[in-house]
């Protein structure tokens, strides 16, 4: 099974309407409706609900004021760190002073979300207006405060250094300097968040359902603001459809004040978010301002590299400063400079916070890096290949201490990886070296094409730790749970087919759970392209304990040694020997010495059944042992795999209206092992989707008031099939040493350098430099317009064998 | 048309509609949007909701066997009319993961081949390409890759990058074509 591009086993049910997303669960609860501020920086100085109270069917309308307990209290700061010296969270409702458009002001409950937000609209606030920051230009001029507690606006600043990196710039043949800068994005899954909450009075207990990342994070969280012990409250993943980051931030002001709600109310009470407050109170991510500095030789080595950026973290700093901490140590890629200082500055903005977006923060690091590499390669005249290939951390040199420390808070350490092979597979697969011909046909027929490459390496399966439960059912039903949550990423079918391999089993007895804190409760959550890894191993182990313990019993039961049983289509039988066997299902029953028969199999473990082979000097249930035929696992790793790839477009740029049409896309990818290569290019082909549009079509439009311009479908450009183009994919499979099934996560890859790529080709078709992205069809118009007026330097372009046929021509 | 049924809350008008072949009557407020009367009064919850705004396409039905954005329609406007939704392709369903349910599964062309094909992820906006590529065979029932890919050029999703979407829709047209029948 492991290995195969097996169906997924959840697609008949979603396929045919099935699913169980967070609306359709709670068909009769109450509706909760929000009232948001329309201001990005303001202070309330009244909020006046007499003309919402009297509406038919409006239970109950809830400010700050009417909080009680933890729940006024900020919420959590996720991931303190020391230098997030300035941490800001926000309230569930805000209390006095709202800092982006779209924070909790009210919340209405009402018998239906139409009258909730009838009463929403009657909600009157009264709000003195405050000065507004937006941009990380205004932001860092810092002439107005977000937080009067962060001077500057500054959350975090943060710096790591390998080397004497000054000194090793300074030392070096040639020196480069680039601005960069990369815009806001968000994850924008299909289905926003949602909430439903039951309280049950007699039990004084919650059942939280969450369309979140984590429910275990949820539900620690929604225990400790309501004062409530973990044993009572429980929380559940349903169907999700979609997270790409933004779930695995919590607790959301709604998580909390839903469940909250429904125990003072003592009814069921749902959220669901739609889809302009997904834009306006979700979190978004990417926006960075970078300077480098980078001093190479002739080869076009790094000796050193300078990296100083600054990050928008929004509002508020829930999540730490994850995000540019990923993108301070992902920017490395594939590459070891001799030297390396990184710098940044995390700023706060009246703006939607910064969590992270598949990718996480690595999208902008590929970016500096491997617009540094473009740079460095057109400044000496070399290939760009060849420049990559001269910094590539060789296989011998693996595992690779880069001397940081990465986001898990331990060292950032290659674990394996073959990056001249990548590159060489990718170099065949796009057509590298005849790129100049095509070129050259392209221009004849008029046409303007370019070609452009970028390498990541996505450090994936960070710890600390996940956990698996089987248990095999007196029918042979193998139950397996693991506690993270799952998106789409296939998880019931990847888990099943790994428990299928470990124990011997068929696939269709096998039935995973995730994300249910009822049937595992220690658990982190789903992130950081870490299920696989995490979930897989534990589930493995937790296979091979239940395996083991099969053994045991059914040697007893044979009389033979465990160690010459195997177990095949879920019959254990004795080695070279197929007729002496025995049913799974059976070591089941008898793994639980019963007192009570309950159907046909029972029968056999009862405590009459066999009296007469019964040894009596050994208690039913022997020592060290107990009943029920299940195992656990978990597994914990002493650091992140890391998994990496490399990909090439070739663009082709229309010479009158600049539009950009990317007409090849190729993808090397090595995650290691894979389980499912199916769901892994799946995987890859969603995330180059997300990059490209990343790449050319989404930002998040601020106005100088902190008014989001483009908060629907309507103006926020999500690709649609026709801008997505084929992805041609090839895989390399170099396992992972950390964990026995050889795995390295496969989640995010396919989004981390497309910016980079892209711009890559972009600027190989103009010939002149892309240093910011996303390109809009009237950005890069503009830049004509610039180049042409001398504004923008030409590419030197030197003798890279991608010839140089273009002429500006459209200024 | 239809008459006021309570007004303490809100009037409420009775809505006779067919879906899936069946009749349903149920009362609701006039301002109720067919989607959320699918799947909130008839509890047929399959028809998902991405936008509310008719721009992501999750909650395209067939109405009268034209697909329609079930969210930019009040449901009284589908008074006496016709509507499938994503429940009403298969004839039957098994629930293999939960391992309890026998019955035989007739997955509909389309469904088959988004399971062949990997043409899903989240599954959250599949409803709503399941239905528009089924309409959408019924007129080209032998699409070539660029047909395929124009023809769910109006559907997003965030999951699958539309390429096993693309190919679900050309193994459909394959499987309607060896089964004899239509999509």
């Amino acid at each position: 099974m492991f290995g195969a591009p097996v169906q997924r086993r959840e697609d008949p049910r979603l396929v045919s309407g099935n699913g169980r997303y967070l609306d359709d669960l709670g068909q009769g609860a109450l509706a909760a409706a929000f009232v948001r501020s329309p201001y990005a920086h303001a202070r309330i100085l009244d909020i006046d609900v007499t003309d919402a109270i009297d509406i038919p069917g409006v239970i109950a309308i809830y400010t700050h004021e009417d909080l009680d307990g933890n729940t006024t209290e900020r919420l959590p700061l996720l991931i303190p760190h020391p230098d997030l010296t300035n941490p800001m969270t926000g309230y569930c409702l805000s209390p006095e002073v709202v800092k982006h458009v779209g924070e909790a002001v009210a919340m209405v409950i009402a018998t239906d979300r139409y009258v909730a937000e009838d009463a929403c609209e009657r909600i009157k606030v009264d709000y003195e207006q405050l000065p507004v920051v937006v941009g990380l230009e205004k932001s860092r001029a810092a002439e107005v405060l977000v937080h009067a507690e962060a001077p500057g606006n500054i959350a975090a600043h943060m710096v790591q250094e390998v080397g004497d990196t000054t000194a090793a710039i300074a030392a070096a043949p040639h020196r480069l300097a680039l601005s960069l800068q990369i815009e806001r994005s968000a994850s924008t899954p299909m289905e926003g968040k949602g909430v439903y909450a039951r309280w049950d009075s007699d039990e004084q207990s919650i059942r939280l359902y969450s369309s979140t990342q984590t429910s275990t994070g949820v539900r620690a969280a929604v225990a400790a603001k309501l004062g409530m012990p973990l044993a009572k409250v429980e929380c559940i993943a349903p169907d999700v459809g979609g997270g790409f980051g933004v779930k695995i931030m919590h607790p959301w002001p709604e998580e909390v004040l839903i469940p909250w709600a429904a125990r003072r109310l003592d009814a069921e009470v749902k959220w669901v978010e739609d889809r302009r407050e997904h834009f306006i109170s979700s979190a978004h991510e990417r926006a960075q301002l970078q300077d480098i500095e980078v001093g190479f030789d002739d080869a076009g080595r790094v000796l050193g590299l300078s990296v100083k950026f600054w990050h928008d973290n929004g509002a508020y700093t829930p999540y730490g400063i994850i995000v540019p901490i990923i993108t301070s140590t992902q920017l490395l890629g594939p590459y070891k400079p001799g030297a390396y200082r990184v710098e940044f500055f995390s700023m706060y903005t009246n703006t939607v916070m910064v969590t992270p977006y598949r990718g996480a923060g690595r999208p902008q690091g590929v970016f500096a890096m491997e617009r540094t590499m473009d740079a460095i390669a057109d400044y000496l005249g070399l290939d760009r290949t060849d420049v990559r290939s001269a910094n590539f951390i060789q296989v011998e040199d693996m595992p690779y201490d880069h001397g940081l420390l990465f986001q898990d808070g331990r060292p950032l350490m290659y674990d394996s990886g073959d990056f001249p092979a990548s590159l060489a597979k990718l170099k065949e697969l796009v057509g590298w070296d005849d790129f100049a011909a095509y070129r050259a046909q392209a221009a004849a027929e008029g046409r303007r094409v370019g070609l452009g490459i970028g390498c990541y390496v996505e450090g994936t399966g960070v710890g600390p730790y996940e956990g698996g439960h089987i248990q095999i059912e007196t029918s042979g039903r193998v139950n397996v749970s693991t506690g993270l949550t799952s998106q789409g990423q296939g998880h019931q079918t990847v888990f099943a087919q790994i428990v299928a391999d470990e124990l011997g089993v068929p696939i269709e007895n096998v039935f995973v759970t995730t994300g249910d804190t009822r049937r595992f409760g220690y658990a982190v959550g789903t992130f950081a392209s870490r299920a696989a890894v995490m979930s897989g191993n534990a589930i493995a182990l937790a296979a091979r304990n239940v395996r083991e313990k099969a053994l045991r019993i059914a040697g007893d039961a044979l009389e033979v040694d465990p160690g010459d049983l195997e177990i095949i289509d879920g019959i254990v039988r004795v080695k070279g020997d197929p007729e002496s066997s025995i049913a799974l299902a059976t070591v089941a029953v008898m793994s639980n010495p019963l007192r009570y028969a309950f159907d046909e199999s029972a029968k056999a473990a009862t405590q009459f059944a066999n009296t007469g082979a019964v040894d009596y000097s050994k208690p039913p249930v022997a020592d060290g042992e107990e009943p029920g035929l299940e195992g656990k696992g978990y597994y914990s790793p002493t650091q992140a795999t890391f998994a990496n790839g490399m990909h090439a477009a070739i663009v082709e740029t229309d010479p009158q209206t600049a539009e950009i049409k990317i007409l090849r896309y190729c993808v090397i990818h090595d995650c290691g092992r894979m389980i499912n290569p199916m769901i892994v290019e799946g995987q890859v082909h969603g995330g180059v989707a997300q990059g490209v549009g990343g790449a050319l079509y989404e930002r998040m439009v601020y106005d100088d008031a902190g008014q989001l311009l483009n908060a629907s479908f309507m103006d926020f450009l999500m690709p649609y099939a026709s801008e997505v183009p084929h992805v041609e994919t090839d895989h390399l499979e170099t396992p992972s040493p950390l964990n026995s099934l050889g795995i390295k996560g496969a989640g995010e890859a396919g989004t981390i350098p497309v910016s980079a790529v892209i711009a890559s080709a972009i600027e190989d078709a103009e010939g002149f430099p892309i240093t910011s992205m996303p390109i809009s069809p009237d950005e890069l118009w503009n830049l004509r317009r610039q180049h042409a007026d001398g504004l923008i330097p030409d590419l030197r372009r030197g003798s890279r064998t991608t010839s140089n046929s273009h002429k500006s021509t459209n200024a | 048309m239809s008459e006021i049924l309570r007004t303490d809350v809100e009037p409420l008008v009775q809505i006779t509609l067919r879906v899936n072949g069946v009749k349903h009557t149920a009362a609701a407020p006039t301002r109720r949007l067919l989607s959320d009367f699918l799947r909130h009064e008839l509890r047929l919850t399959g028809t998902h909701v991405g936008c509310e705004h008719g721009v992501c396409g999750a909650c395209t039905v067939l109405f009268d066997g034209t697909p329609m954005r079930s969210c930019l329609m009040f449901a009284v406007t589908a008074q006496d009319h016709e509507i499938t939704t994503v429940e009403g392709l298969a004839e039957n369903f098994e629930d293999s993961t939960a391992g309890t349910g026998s019955i035989t599964t007739t997955m509909s062309p389309v469904q088959q081949a988004f399971i062949e094909c990997h043409g899903l992820q989240c599954g959250f906006c599949t409803p709503g390409f399941l239905t528009t590529i089924t309409a959408y065979l019924k007129e080209n029932p032998d699409p070539t890759e660029t047909e395929a890919r124009e023809a769910i050029s109006g559907n997003l999703c965030r999951c699958t990058g539309y390429q096993n979407i693309v190919k679900s829709v050309l193994r459909a047209a394959e499987i309607a074509n060896e089964r004899g029948d239509s999509a």
